[in-house]
């Protein structure tokens, strides 16, 4: 199992600001181990959040977005003891869900 | 010497090829599972990626706004930020034009939520950067930037 994200979300006037901070070697398949072997890519290919159950992000990630990802996104309308929940998914097939409630 | 070469490399193809059809290279086979836009994330222009994406032809515009550094000491951490006032925005992009594959990360937003995302990007060398948003209303539009990579976060 991957390491937790950091998931914090703050309210902002009416909305809250959410950021993310996910732990992920994000590895790109263009380097070259000691040996000269390409090492294959392994990254974050989808992250997905949801605001009290409700799907409102989707994100689809290439390999050139920086190990250990940080993400930040509004939401329009949200109070505090709103639940935000986020979860990726990698190109191995692991996952990854954290939750945070809205302060 | 050579014929043993032509045959050795013609298995080692088909050997992959049947890989692929059984679906056992892993990457391959997660990345098609997960909805992964493979071909927007091979393309290397911004018009490829559009393209891939079944977008239309982007237009420049003042109303979305691409917050990236002038210099980027490090270019395995830049950081990016697009927002837009407009209404409608479904789908915002950011592409640095010059990485092997240009499309670094796609965000498809639903209602509940602002047009204003950013994320952290690696870039191999100087390079315009774009960010671009799709409107409901299938309008494509784009902001850029040139960043200059001092020290480049690819390859290593």
């Amino acid at each position: 199992m991957a390491d937790p994200m950091r998931v914090r979300a703050q309210v902002k006037g009416t909305g809250a600001e959410v950021r993310v901070l996910m732990a992920h070697e994000m590895e790109t398949g263009q380097r070259r181990d000691a040996a000269g072997k390409l090492i294959p890519a392994w990254h974050i290919t989808e992250v997905t959040a949801q605001h009290n159950g409700k799907p409102v992000l989707t994100a689809h990630w290439g390999p050139a977005v920086s190990k250990n990802p940080f993400m930040f996104f509004a939401l329009k309308s949200a109070k505090a003891g709103d639940k935000v929940v986020v979860s990726w998914k990698d190109n191995r097939g692991d996952s990854r869900t954290d939750e945070a409630v809205v302060a | 010497m050579n014929l043993q070469r032509r045959v050795a490399l013609q298995h080692g193809a088909s050997v992959a090829g049947l890989m692929l059809s059984l679906g056992l290279l892993p990457g391959v086979a997660h990345a098609q599972a997960a909805g992964f836009n493979r071909a927007a994330f091979d393309a290397k222009t911004l018009a490829e990626v559009l393209k891939a994406l079944g977008a239309g032809a982007p237009t420049e515009s003042k109303d979305i706004t691409l917050q990236a550094p002038d210099i980027a000491e490090n270019g395995a951490v830049v950081p990016l930020g697009a927002s837009t006032s407009l209404a409608g925005v479904k789908r915002m992009l950011f592409l640095v034009e010059k990485n092997p594959s240009a499309l670094a990360a796609a965000f498809d937003l639903n209602e509940g939520i602002d047009a204003n995302v950013s994320t952290r990007v690696k870039m191999g060398q100087t390079s315009n950067v774009y960010a671009v948003a799709f409107t409901a209303d299938n309008r494509v539009l784009f902001a850029q930037k040139e960043v200059k990579v001092t020290l480049g976060g690819c390859g290593g």
